[in-house]
């Protein structure tokens, strides 16, 4: 970090890649975590392709309920975005508003995941043993879930930090960073959502 | 890069953007149409709306180059090894 305290012009920094060390190490780990969920996705659609009896899964998932979750995480996004672009302005108190949007929408994904994950286990019939619907669905949406658990802490500490002065409209980058996690963990759940719940 | 490529995106017309793919996704799954179609359609919006994440609020479109290859190559890498294995894998003809 020392690199991007005691830049001015953090935006206009050379080397390769034209930024900050921080969002290059963000971004790579992101690669790696994309390369993840597409191995879990991949290995999903192959599964998939080579069993004729695998049930449709709208017939089995509540698409209404999870279609709104989509729609929170993509409000969710939205005040990110948000809360980047207010602490830019020098606006702390929109960070902090538009940060507690935006924990606030991933606590939700959460509660909605748990309610599903409880209906699905008790009267769905549904459990990881089950069959390859059931084990790919619990791996793939549980490890999704696991991200946005981490998101919703990483932003707590981000929070937490705006309130003892860390940020100011000079000195921002760790809010765009976990700005670009949060963000990678809406992109996947659009992927998700598509593959695991409507295809 | 300079400072104009980094005007903020209209944020509200992205989120508008994503809200209407997703609702078009969830009617197309109930539509009386071929299966295959609408994989396809929902495969499409879906990486549309990816794109649109990553471009406008992961900031893709103000990086330079460089970065934005680092993140793409090794994902086409990966698709070109799915779409490699996918014909021995799969028994049901796609």
């Amino acid at each position: 970090m020392g690199d991007s305290v005691s830049m001015h012009a953090p935006y206009e920094s050379s080397g390769l890649m034209g930024t900050l060390r921080g969002k290059v190490g963000m971004w790579l780990f992101l690669i790696s975590d994309a390369l993840t969920f597409g191995a879990l996705l991949a290995a999903y659609g192959a599964m998939r392709m080579g069993d004729p009896s695998w049930p449709v899964p709208g017939k089995i998932l509540d698409i209404p309920l999870t279609a709104l979750n989509t729609f929170i995480l993509i409000c969710s996004s939205v005040t990110m975005v948000k809360a980047l672009s207010a602490v830019r302005r020098g606006d702390i108190k929109g960070l902090q508003k538009f940060l507690l949007g935006t924990i606030a929408g991933g606590a939700i994904f959460l509660g909605i995941q748990a309610y599903e994950w409880t209906h699905l286990l008790t009267h769905g019939g549904l459990s990881p043993r089950k069959d390859l619907f059931s084990a790919t669905f619990f791996a793939i949406t549980g490890f999704h879930g696991f991200h946005v658990t981490c998101g919703v802490i990483y932003l707590l500490a981000i929070l937490a930090q705006s309130f003892r002065g860390v940020y100011t409209a000079q000195s921002n980058e760790r809010v765009e960073i976990a700005g670009l996690y949060w963000h990678f963990v809406d992109l996947v759940w659009i992927l998700v959502f598509t593959f695991v719940y409507l295809i | 890069m300079g400072t104009a490529a980094h005007q903020e995106p209209n944020y509200m017309k992205v989120f508008w953007a994503l809200l209407v793919l997703t609702i078009i996704e969830v009617i197309l799954v109930y539509l009386p149409m071929a299966k295959l179609f609408i994989a396809v359609a929902l495969i499409l919006t879906a990486l549309a709306k990816a794109f649109m994440v990553a471009w406008y609020f992961m900031h893709l479109r103000s990086e330079r180059w460089t970065l934005v290859a680092v993140t793409v190559i090794p994902l086409l890498l990966a698709l070109d090894l799915l779409i490699g294995l996918l014909p021995d894998i799969a028994r049901v003809p796609f």
